[in-house]
């Protein structure tokens, strides 16, 4: 009887470990960001479509808006584009873009093909931004409430589904 | 082995070596700097490959946070704060040695407590046979397998 009792007690026991481990991690490979909760680095940036005037995320406060991190070399953004292009159109959560080392040329030549839907797009040619946004693979986009505060990062594309459960919806509720 | 097995693996080995350009080739002025930079950059986790540290991998961002880490340290940043700011962007996933916190503590005491649990298991199964192999006089203590 002992003889059972500890091997079964040390599988329970692991049963239990890597049970509240699966519980406790999102959605397969994508690691939580520290950053949800905390303020959102602010940055000044040039403006991919206005070169003179460079873009300051400091004229963003009191307002909501997502923050998507974009790039003409990542296959995925040209699969979320049409469902920006329409979150744009709805009119209901500005959009600021983060164009991520990307050749700027490319990038203008992208947004006249298959539609703008940012306020603004910030050139971060070197990826320094991209690092304070602990970004690790485009597209990502940050929701950001009036105070500035990071309220949800999504990672990978987004659908017109994943845009309203988790951008509209959280940013109207409030 | 055959000898000719393990010629051919080393041969092999030397020619993929040598067809494997160097990733990093940063060098920092100080010897002392640039060891520290090989130390930590290869502790941080590159977040796109997640097997490979930052110091291994090709990928775009690896080689941003080889930037950020060598400017850090040139600017005389310490080990600790080079690995406080980048957990602080991309969680404790990106330290592939895990800080000690409330959250990692079992992490630590486990190799300790498996020990522990191990010695007393293999004290009472050492106890239980001695007290079989002195009631019964037919026992094998070499009969193991049963």
């Amino acid at each position: 009887m002992n003889r059972f009792l500890l091997p079964l007690a040390a599988f329970v026991l692991l049963a239990i470990v890597l049970g509240v481990g699966i519980r406790n991690s999102d959605t397969k490979g994508v690691v939580a960001s520290p950053l949800v909760g905390r303020p959102a680095p602010q940055f000044v940036l040039p403006n991919l479509l206005d070169p003179d005037t460079p873009f300051d995320s400091r004229t963003m406060a009191g307002r909501w808006y997502a923050l998507n991190v974009w790039g003409t070399w990542c296959i995925e953004c040209r699969v979320e584009h049409a469902a920006l292009v329409a979150a744009k159109a709805a009119g209901q959560l500005p959009i600021i873009g983060l164009n991520w080392k990307d050749d700027p040329t490319s990038a203008v030549a992208w947004l006249a093909q298959l539609g703008d839907p940012y306020e603004a797009t910030a050139v971060d040619a070197e990826g320094r931004v991209a690092i304070d946004y602990g970004v690790y693979g485009a597209p990502e986009t940050f929701l950001i409430d009036p105070q500035g505060i990071i309220v949800h990062k999504h990672i990978g594309p987004l659908s017109a589904e994943i845009w309203e459960r988790d951008f509209i919806a959280r940013a109207v509720s409030r | 082995m055959n000898a000719k097995v393990v010629a051919l693996a080393l041969l092999a080995g030397g020619l993929f070596a040598g067809a494997l350009p160097a990733i990093d080739t940063t060098q920092l002025p100080d010897p002392a700097l640039q060891e520290r930079y090989e130390a930590l950059t290869h502790e941080l986790r590159c977040m796109q490959c997640q097997n490979q540290s930052i110091a291994d991998s090709p990928v775009g961002l690896a080689s941003d946070l080889r930037r950020e880490v060598a400017e850090q340290l040139v600017a005389g940043k310490s080990d600790t704060q080079v690995r406080e700011y980048m957990a602080a962007r991309y969680g404790d996933f990106i330290l592939f040695r895990p800080r000690l916190s409330a959250r990692t503590a079992w992490l630590w005491a486990l190799p300790g407590v498996l020990l522990l649990a191990g010695g007393v298991i293999a004290w009472r199964v050492v106890r239980q046979r001695a007290r079989l192999a002195a009631n019964d006089p037919d026992f094998n203590a070499d009969d193991s397998e049963r």
